[in-house]
This record gives structure tokens, sequence and C-alpha cells, in this order.
């Protein structure tokens, strides 16, 4: 139903209630699943509140301007003294009372949540690529342990600190559930954290034009127990799997003979291509092409021939492939859990 | 001249006959879940399907008017049971195709293939 029919059945209030809706789900800030999110919407809700009363009492002083030069007393005009003190209300007093608040509190939660993390943290390097995000976990010496891409697991209940960079253009990383914004800016290190009060899954999305694909520009963050974050950590750090058939074999020579091994690695094997996506477990992920289309065989398939066509402008030029050589990759692919 | 009556008075028989085969051979399974089933499966990244948002795939044929079509693949006559072994194992069929085994279960091709036939 388009908002227009909602309208005119139901009456503004219809159309508003089908707005707030859209307040639920997994990219919505105002459905916070962890304390940054959850400060952060609690700041909203009250700006919302405060401006809209700030924008009825407008209007509705427009309005009496507006019918008072058709009735007779305004021939009456204001005194200098009445004029002078409602410009000191409405233009002064009113605006600062309205916005310290808000200045002071947004400081203050700021401090909150940018408040330093114990140094044994969790570390994620995110850098921000036209268009997709390459994910490096930490160890506690800072060097790189396991490498993916355009999906980040964490731990629940644990703060997690998030490096943001980029090679590129300016992006920014934003889960609208979880933390605020925060730029990632070519030539610098910016610093954010969050903590996932609940598993759950999470839509990421870059908040900063960047670009022809900025909109799909997106990545899957999964909040889960502390145990399944480990097996799925340790599995990550591992290098691919060997092919367990012949046809998988065949398929990691054609990756390797197609030169999709000069952008992308695959740990494990001579493919170590540094412009795409790490691929060493690739089966593992949800999405495809930063949570551009699920990870099914059949838009796998679309994406290795036609990628220009999904995803207009991106890097990735499409393969000319036979088809005994398509299947035969999107077998092996498959097999990359 | 008799020729030519028994022609007429015959010929409702022969429309009649081209009833009796759609009957024997329904489309099975549920076309709404079959549209959903499509999107899931991703067949749009590869093939251009109406009514399916964002399947607009140039690797493989259009499935415009697929219903209407005499074969399929080039390879299969366009019934509803050839269409759903189609879908299930295209390469048991032709070795030399490029469209991958989706995995699909039987039941999601009933339902893919009940779909598909209402592109006519």
């Amino acid at each position: 139903m388009s908002l227009k029919k909602v309208y005119r059945k139901t009456g503004w209030l219809g159309a508003v209630v089908l707005l707030l809706t859209a307040c639920e789900g997994s990219q919505s800030a105002l459905d916070p699943a962890g304390s940054a999110a959850e400060l952060i919407a609690r700041l909203w809700w009250p700006t919302l509140f405060v401006a809209t009363l700030v924008t009825l009492l407008v209007l509705t002083l427009l309005a009496v301007a507006v019918f008072r030069a058709h009735k007779k007393h305004a021939e009456l005009p204001l005194s200098v003294r009445q004029s002078r003190n409602l410009v000191i209300a409405g233009g002064i007093i009113l605006p600062l009372a309205a916005t310290i608040p808000f200045a002071l509190s947004s400081f203050s939660i700021g401090r909150t949540i940018h408040a330093p993390l114990p140094d044994d943290a969790l570390t994620v390097e995110v850098i921000g690529k036209q268009w997709w995000w390459e994910v490096h976990y930490l160890d506690e010496a800072g060097d790189r342990i396991a490498t993916t891409a355009n999906e980040i697991h964490i731990p629940v209940d644990e703060p997690i600190r998030f490096l943001l960079s980029s090679d590129n253009v300016i992006h920014s990383f934003w889960v609208p559930n979880l933390q605020g914004k925060t730029d990632m800016i070519p030539g610098r290190t910016n610093l954010t954290s969050m903590t996932a009060d609940e598993p759950g899954v999470y839509r990421g999305q870059c908040a900063e034009y960047c670009g022809t694909q900025h909109a799909l520009m997106a990545f899957l963050l999964v909040a889960e127990a502390p145990e399944a974050f480990d097996d799925w950590l340790a599995h990550q750090r591992q290098p691919a799997r060997e092919p367990a058939t012949d046809a998988q074999a065949r398929g990691r020579e054609v990756f390797l003979e197609a030169e999709c091994a000069d952008c992308h690695t695959i740990r494990g094997t001579p493919a170590d291509g540094e412009d795409g996506p790490d691929l060493t477990h690739i089966a593992s992920r949800q999405t495809l092409a930063g949570a551009t289309v699920p990870n099914r065989i059949g838009h796998l398939g679309g994406w290795i021939t036609d990628p220009q066509h999904i995803k207009p402008g991106n890097k990735m030029p499409p393969s000319e492939l036979s088809p005994e050589e398509l299947q035969t990759l999107l077998g092996y692919l498959e097999s990359l859990e | 001249m008799t020729a030519k009556y028994l022609f007429i008075l015959l010929s409702p028989l022969l429309l009649a006959t081209g009833c009796s085969k759609d009957e024997a051979e329904p489309p099975p399974g549920d076309p709404a879940k079959g549209k959903a089933l499509i999107r899931d499966y991703g067949c749009g990244s590869c093939h251009a399907i109406p009514g399916i948002p964002g399947a607009d795939g140039r690797t493989g044929p259009s499935l415009e008017r697929i219903a209407r079509r005499v074969y399929l693949a080039g390879v299969l006559p366009n019934t509803p049971s050839d269409m759903m072994r189609w879908i299930r194992a295209p390469e048991a069929i032709d070795p030399r195709t490029a469209m991958p085994n989706m995995g699909v279960s039987e039941s999601d091709a009933h339902d893919i293939t009940a779909y598909l036939y209402t592109l006519k």
C-alpha cells in the first residue's frame, strides 16, 4: 500500500504509524541493541519531541499573525517594548533553552561512548574500500590473525575496539543498532567501539557518500555467544580447506588460471591478490558483494559472470569462463567453508 | 463435401483434445511461494524474470513468457515435469550447461515451476 493510500484511508495517524514501524529492524538507530546505541536513541527521542513542539509553536504564531491581519484590532500595533520582549523571548531565550540541554547531553553521551576500553579488548581493523569492507582481527600485539570481508562477528557483552581507516575516499562505518557513525578517513585511523547486548545479525551501512555504489556498500555484523565467536575466529584463522573432489581441484586450477588470484587471496593457495575480498572462507559468509545479494550458488554464478550488471561500477571485471570452468569454479568456491 | 462436414463436426473434438493435456499435467505447487523461492535461490542474478524484483540478469536467457516456449534449454520439451527436472539438476540433462545445480528440493522445484508457468 502506498503512503498516499494509507493517508486517504486512515488519515495522518495511519501514515505516521506506518513510518514509525520503520524504526524496528536490523538497521535502525531507534531499535538499539547495545549501550552506545541506547544512549544515542535516548537523546534522539527528546530531540524529536522538542523539535516537534517548537515547530508547532512557530506555525501557530504564524497562523495567529496571518489571521490577525484580517481582524479589526490588527490596527493596534505592538508597542516598542512589547516588540523588543517578543524578540528577546522568541529569538534568544527560546532557541537557547531548546538547544543548550541537547548540546550538553550530546557532549556527555559522546564522552561516555568514547571512554577508553580495557587494553585487552578485542580489536577489529576495518578498512573501507570501494565498495566493500576489508576486515582484520588483531591479536594483543596488534598483528593480523584473520582476514575476512563484509561480515564482522563479535562476541556479545564485550566491548569491541574498531580501528577504522580507508585507502581511497572517505567512508563512514555505521551499525545503527549498535553505535554512532564514525568516518573512515584516508591517512588516519579513527577509533570507535561497540558492545552488543543481545545476539543477532545487524546490518551495517556506509554513511558517507563514496561513489556510484555507496548505497550497496553494506556488511553484516553478527553478534553471538562468546563460545560461538571463539569457534568462528579459530576457523577463520585457518587456511582454506583442500579440494575434496577432482572437480573441486579443477575449480581451484580455474581460479588460479583465470586471473581471479590477481585480486583475491585464498590462504593456503598461491592466490594472494589484495585488491578484492579475501575468499579463504567465502562459503561461510551469508552475503556476497558487500551484502548486496545472499550467498547462494545462483547469485555467485551471476556475480562471477556479470558483476557489472549486479553492481555497476565495481572493480570486478566479468570473467570469460567456459560453462565447464564456471561449474567447477563454483563447486570449489562453495567448498571454502 | 462429406470430408468438409466431417471436419466441421470433428473440430470441437480436436479442440477438446488440446485441453486434455493441460488437465493431465497441471502446473503443481504454489506460485506465490515459488516467487519468494526464486529470489532466495538467486535465479535473477543470471535470468531476467518478470515479476521478481531485481531479477534482470543477463548471463542466461530471459524467462519472459517461458510458459509459451516449446523447448527448455534447447534440449527438453517444455512440460512442468521436465521444467522441474531441469531446475533440480540441469547438468544431468545437459552436461555442457553453464547453469549450476543449486540444490533445489523437489517441493521447492514444484513451487518455482508453478510461478514460471504463470509467465504466459
